[in-house]
Formats: structure tokens, C-alpha cells, sequence
């Protein structure tokens, strides 16, 4: 094992492109430095100082809300510059090219890139081009690593582990990083999977990931620990998906009756944000009880902290 | 010109059925004068200087049917003076272009225009297409006829597919009235919109759009059902999935057609595209080990009658992107000859096989005197140490762009010499 002054390194990639990367050492190292700071964000105090003298750059291609909030903030609390790029006023509004704003902003010397992109593989591209560690934000189809890695996390603190459990994904996986990040690392971790979507809104072949199809919502709750509701990204259809938001409701929103099928104690996750009464009903997304929503977006800063810890050494 | 002497090679010549150690004369004239196992040593003049090839190899010149050149419009990608160097190194002496340039080739005096560029600047046989449809927009069908007398050899919209039936059916029975040649990209429109590679478990993983193995498929059916009531000349530009290999062999019993491979496809599958290799992003898309398995054997069966390099030159600027909004395409006209090769060493297809699919079959099917050796011919052919080892770097191609799909790949058979019109114009 390859020893850096003193420790073991203890994570095997430069950057964080994906799960599908990462090895159940680098996953549970993660998640270990996440628990850590769940305690200091509740606390008064929330600055520390291991980030300091380093540079975060937040790049979003994509209009984002709690995925660019969660990382300034997370690289706030650890003391770091954040700068967070306007693309609508960048260069890239002039025509520049992903790999020029990469190579201009690697002249700068910062310490880690965040990246949200809307064409998948596009942080994979960029993180050939920088000296510096990159972190997929998101995308386009492909992934998003510290979503899954806060919905773990989140599993972790509610059920005490993954291991075993069922889980269903459901809603609009063609389309979703989330989902592909989240089949990934929640198979790593031992979970059993039901992936439960209209069959326009499955991708192909997702059965050889090993996990359970089902176009029944009733059918693929049943007996699940976790049910993770997915946004239906009514932005990236462009035709005949589906009939309508009502009728989508009616067959995969989750409503308490479809929620009846899966256990008793079963939480609801989602990613957020979402359309209250297109996938889910209102009123269980807000039962504080079932609904760990507002968990994630919380433990999310965490997770977020820890990633950019443990790449920036 | 000087009379020249070839003795002990290996010659090649599938139109001839000729398979044979034996020498070449080519005359005065740049014909051949006699070839085959009579020419040897013993029945030459001892006074002329004459060339040992020492069991190197003798193929017609190849005769690839799907080549982009960037003339007019895109010069900055490929012209001809680059893609005729690019050529003569694989062994090319003849290409067939395709429409898709800036105006688009879709009158007569554009035809007349790349013929007078193509003559001054190229080094080799330049067959230019015209397209389909003017404008390449599907609807109205170009000049067929017209078009023909001034040299074109066939009718394809390249990248394109023709989507609407009615003008496909009319396109057919014009083609039928002239004699003309049909070339269809098998593509639904619909099906293949965004997509960027094969609908798959790969295209899962990585998040990109998937193009289904059914656009093609659905195409090929319907252009075979019209093509059984509107007969003409029909020849499928590249096929991919072991489906449509199916479909085209079946219909081979009762139909007169063609259809032809890429040598990616036959070469590469979609595991090849790793980690968003843009020079890889091609249509039809690389598919399943699968389907490369089956465009073999649909080779070996003669159910594919051409193999061509679609030969696609994209400057760096439009691959080095993101997946979804790089250029689709990859240059390969000097890697064709030797990447098929590949299929003889590892002992999945003939040589011959191979040869007839880069020569006399696209021939046969453009209706060009080309791609064969017979005596009185133009001799165009090309020399080939067939088991040399070399790998492919892309700083060494000569096509203008470099956008190989098969960067540092170690390949075996490199060309010696090529000939046009018994010129030596190419030399290692």
C-alpha cells in the first residue's frame, strides 16, 4: 500500500467522477468523514479551518438550487475560497469550448473544480485537462455521485445500514443521474433494488446492473424498507413519454395506498426538486414521520464536506 | 513510361479468380500487358531491369465506396491533394464521395466543379455521388439523369436517410427509368434522434442517448418492400446489428440488391467507446460483440458484398467535446486495407473475401471497369507486405484530420507501393 507521509492514502481516485469509480473502501472512508461533520454542523460553531488557503471552484452548466448551495457551503465550513462561476455572464455564453474554461481556470490554480454539465461524461473530459481534483456535481444521464452518497448516508442514520434492505427507485430513471449513482453504489453496499418506472422511462438493459425491473409501482413497493421518488425531468422529453402528469400520478405518483404495499415503517426519499402531486403526494412528502426529505438536503452538506476533504489532499 | 516487371508475388485478382505466385508487366501505356504465373523470370526480356517482390502481395487497387472529402466547404478537414496521399498509402486508387459538402453536391455544375478539382488535384479515381434529394432535405428528388451524363456514379443524401415513403417509392422508379444506383443510409429518423451510440447496456451506463438496432433495421425492411414493387438499382450504404445481416439474407433469395459494411463495425464494438472516446461516436453506431460477430459471417456468407473505410475527417475542434455535441465520424481511408486484414490473421475471414469486398464487388455495383487486374485494364493496384507489423499513430496519418478510430492499435500487413495507371505514386 502506497504510504504518504506517515498515513495511508486511503481513497483510490484523483477525482470524483462517479460511483461506479469507487471502490467499498472509498465509499465507506467517505461516508466515515461525512458522519463526522454531521455533529459539527449541528453545532454553534460551524467553521473549520482544513480547507484553508484552498480554492473551490463551483462550475454549474445547469441551473442548480441545493447541489450548489450544499457545496458552497460545505467548502465555506471548511475554509476554503469558494467562487462560484455565473455562467449565464461567462465566456461560455461567447462561444468558449468546456476544455478552454477548464484550461483557464486550471491556470488559476485552484484545488478542486466542482462540475454540473448537461452532456454526460463532460467532467470526465474536463478532469483530463486540470491539475487539480474534479468533483461531478452532476452529468447529464450519467451521474451524480454525492447524491448517492447522501442518500446512503441518510439510509445509514434511519435504518442503521444498507445491507439487506429493500429499496425501490422509482419514477423517471431513463433520465436520471441520481438513479444510475444510487443503483451503483446501493448494490455495492448490499442493498436489493426494485427499479420501478413506466417501460419509455426505463433505460435499456438496466436488468444486467443487477436489479429488479418492475412497470408495477404496487408490485415493486412491496416489502421495501426505503422508497426513493425520482423527478419526472419533464425538461429533457421532447415527445410522447407519457400521456400526462394526471395519469402519471395515478400509476406512479406515490399516493399512501401504493405506499400501503411497502412496510410498515418504510421511509420516502427524494432528491428533490420536486412535483408535488406528479410523483408524489404532497402531504407524504411533507409526514415527518415517513418523509426523510429534509435529512438529505441536511446530511448532504456533510457528505459534501467530506468529498472535498478527501480530494483536495 | 517505361515498361515494368514485376516477378514472384502473390496475386490477388478476385474478378478473375486468380490466386497465384506469378508476375505483372504493365506496359508503355500504363495498361496491363499480362499477369498470373506465365510471367517469370524465364520468359522476360534479360536485358530489362525487372523488381523481385520476394512473395509480397499483388491486390487490385481498392475501389471504397464511402469517402468524405471536405470539397467544397470544409478544406480545412480534408481536399482531395490530402485525401489522394491518404489514400495511395492504404493501397486506395479509387473512392467514391459522398454529397455531403458546403454547397451540397445536388446540381450539375457542382458535379462539374469537384470533376475539374478532382482531376487537377486529385492523384487518384475520383467517382463523386450526387445527393438523393436537393438540398439533402428528403423531398424532392435531384436530376438523375442529367446528373449521370456528367459523371456521377450514384444517388445518396450520406448522412442522411430518405424518411418519407412516397418519395422513396418515386426515387426508386426514377433510379429504375435511368439506371441509376441507390444509396441509402439506413437510419429512422425518429428512432435515431440524439442518439449518439448503441442502445445498450453501454449506452446505460455511460448516460448517453441510444440509438436502437431497430432504426436500421426498420428502414432496410421498408426500402426492401418497396424496392419488390419499384425494382432498380439498390444498395444499402452500411449495415450493423446481427438483425439486419438476418433480414438482408433472407431477402437475398428473392430481391436484387447490395449492401455494404464499415470496417469499424466489422472491427470494433461498443466496448471500444471506454471512456467517452469521441472518435468512436459513429453511424451507424459500433454495436454488441454480437453483431460484429455477425457482420463477419454475413461477409463470409457474401450476404455483405463491400467492406468501406466510411472514411469521415473531423478536425480536432469538433472532437474534442463533450459526447453529445462531437462530430460524428472517423477518418480511416489509410487504415481500411489493413485494418481488414485483420480478419484473414486471425483467421475469420478469407483473403479473398476480404480483397473482392474492397474491389471488384464495389465495382460491379458502381458499374466501374475498376477493381480488378485483367489485361488491357489501367493498372491500379497496390504492393503489400501482408504480415508486417506497424501501429497506427495518429501523428503519422495523412489524412488531413486525424481522427482515427483505432489510435495505437498494432496492426499486421502494411502497403509497399501503390499504382495508378501504372505510375508509382506512392512508395513507403
Amino acid at each position: 500500500m502506497a504510504i504518504k507521509s506517515g498515513k495511508a492514502v486511503k481513497i483510490s481516485q484523483k477525482h470524483l467522477l462517479g460511483i461506479q469509480d469507487l471502490s467499498i473502501s472509498d465509499v465507506n472512508y467517505i461516508l466515515s468523514e461525512a458522519k463526522q461533520f454531521i455533529k459539527l454542523n449541528r453545532s454553534k460553531n460551524k467553521k473549520l479551518d482544513t480547507l484553508r488557503g484552498k480554492t473551490q471552484i463551483n462550475l454549474f452548466f445547469e441551473p442548480s438550487t441545493r447541489t450548489q448551495s450544499s457545496f458552497e457551503l460545505a467548502g465555506k465550513r471548511l475554509g476554503a475560497d469558494v467562487m462560484s462561476m455565473n455562467i449565464v455572464n461567462s465566456a461560455i455564453k461567447k462561444g468558449e469550448t468546456l476544455i478552454d474554461t477548464a484550461m483557464t481556470l486550471n491556470a488559476m490554480h485552484p484545488n478542486l473544480i466542482v462540475v454540473r454539465h448537461q452532456d454526460s461524461g463532460a467532467c470526465n473530459l474536463l478532469s483530463q485537462k486540470v491539475n487539480c481534483a474534479v468533483i461531478n456535481a452532476g452529468d447529464g444521464r450519467r451521474e451524480h455521485p454525492t447524491q448517492a452518497l447522501l442518500d446512503a448516508l441518510t439510509i445509514i442514520e434511519k435504518k442503521g445500514k444498507v445491507q439487506g434492505l429493500r429499496i425501490a427507485i422509482c419514477g423517471d430513471i431513463l433520465h436520471s443521474r441520481v438513479a444510475r449513482s444510487n443503483i451503483h453504489l446501493l448494490n455495492m453496499l448490499g442493498a436489493e433494488l426494485n427499479i420501478v418506472a413506466p417501460t419509455n422511462l426505463m433505460p435499456k438493459n438496466l436488468e444486467k446492473f443487477g436489479v429488479n425491473k418492475f412497470s408495477d409501482m404496487k408490485k415493486g413497493l412491496k416489502n421495501c424498507d426505503i422508497v426513493m421518488m425520482l423527478r419526472l425531468q419533464n425538461e429533457r422529453m421532447n415527445s410522447s413519454f407519457l400521456s400526462s402528469n394526471r395519469e402519471y400520478y395515478e400509476y406512479y405518483g406515490l399516493t399512501p395506498d401504493k405506499l400501503d404495499c411497502a412496510k410498515s415503517n418504510a421511509l420516502i426519499m427524494h432528491p428533490g426538486p420536486m412535483n408535488r402531486g406528479i410523483e408524489i403526494d404532497t402531504n407524504l412528502a411533507d409526514d415527518i414521520n415517513k418523509s426523510v426529505i429534509q435529512e438529505q438536503v441536511e446530511l448532504g452538506v456533510a457528505v459534501r464536506m467530506a468529498c472535498l476533504k478527501i480530494f483536495c489532499e | 513510361m517505361k515498361k515494368k516487371y514485376f516477378l514472384n508475388a502473390n496475386i490477388i485478382d478476385p474478378q478473375n479468380s486468380l490466386d497465384e505466385v506469378g508476375g505483372l508487366i504493365i506496359n508503355e501505356e500504363g495498361k496491363i500487358e499480362a499477369i498470373g504465373k506465365k510471367v517469370n523470370e524465364n520468359n522476360i526480356p534479360s536485358r530489362e531491369k525487372h523488381i523481385n517482390l520476394k512473395g509480397n502481395y499483388i491486390f487490385p487497387g481498392i475501389v471504397d465506396m464511402r469517402v468524405f472529402v471536405g470539397e467544397p466547404g470544409y478544406e480545412y478537414k480534408e481536399n482531395f491533394r490530402t485525401l489522394s496521399n491518404a489514400a495511395l498509402s492504404g493501397g486506395v486508387t479509387s473512392v467514391v464521395t459522398m454529397p455531403n459538402t458546403n454547397p451540397i453536391i445536388d446540381n450539375v455544375s457542382m458535379v462539374d466543379f469537384i470533376k475539374r478539382r478532382g482531376r487537377d488535384k486529385s492523384k487518384i479515381n475520383i467517382f463523386p455521388t450526387a445527393s438523393l434529394t436537393k438540398n439533402l432535405e428528403g423531398t424532392n428528388m435531384t436530376e438523375f439523369g442529367l446528373l449521370q451524363k456528367k459523371g456521377i456514379v450514384g444517388f445518396t443524401d450520406g448522412i442522411k436517410t430518405i424518411q418519407n415513403t412516397r418519395v422513396m417509392s418515386r426515387i426508386m422508379n426514377s433510379a429504375y427509368d435511368l439506371n441509376s444506383l441507390i444509396i441509402q443510409h439506413a437510419e429512422d429518423f425518429y428512432l435515431a434522434e440524439n442518439g449518439m451510440m448503441n442502445d445498450g447496456i453501454i449506452s446505460t451506463k455511460l448516460g448517453l442517448q441510444g440509438i436502437p438496432e431497430v432504426a436500421e433495421k426498420i428502414i432496410i425492411e421498408r426500402d426492401l418492400a418497396l424496392l419488390d414493387e419499384y425494382r432498380c438499382r439498390y444498395h444499402i450504404s452500411q449495415i450493423s446489428s446481427a438483425k439486419s445481416v438476418a433480414i438482408i439474407e433472407e431477402k437475398k433469395q428473392f430481391l436484387k440488391f447490395s449492401c455494404g459494411v464499415s470496417i469499424n463495425n466489422l472491427s470494433l464494438n461498443e466496448n471500444d467507446i471506454g471512456d467517452f472516446r469521441t472518435f468512436l461516436k459513429l453511424s451507424p453506431p459500433l454495436r454488441t460483440e454480437e453483431d460484429r460477430l455477425a457482420l463477419v459471417e454475413g461477409l463470409n456468407k457474401k450476404t455483405i458484398d463491400v467492406i468501406v473505410s466510411d472514411h469521415k475527417p473531423e478536425d480536432e475542434e469538433q472532437k474534442r467535446l463533450t459526447f453529445a455535441k462531437a462530430a460524428t465520424g472517423s477518418s480511416g481511408i489509410e487504415t481500411l486495407l489493413s485494418l481488414s486484414l485483420e480478419l484473414f490473421h486471425n483467421g475469420s475471414v478469407k483473403l479473398s473475401t476480404i480483397i473482392e469486398a474492397l474491389t471488384c464487388n464495389p465495382a460491379k455495383i458502381l458499374k466501374i471497369n475498376k477493381g480488378n487486374l485483367t489485361i488491357g485494364n489501367d493498372a491500379d493496384f497496390c504492393i503489400m507486405d501482408i504480415n508486417k507489423p506497424w501501429i497506427v499513430k495518429n501523428e503519422n496519418l495523412l489524412s488531413k484530420s486525424k481522427n482515427t478510430s483505432i489510435e495505437n492499435k498494432k496492426l499486421q500487413g502494411k502497403v509497399i507501393n501503390t499504382f495508378v495507371n501504372g505510375e508509382e505514386l506512392y512508395k513507403v
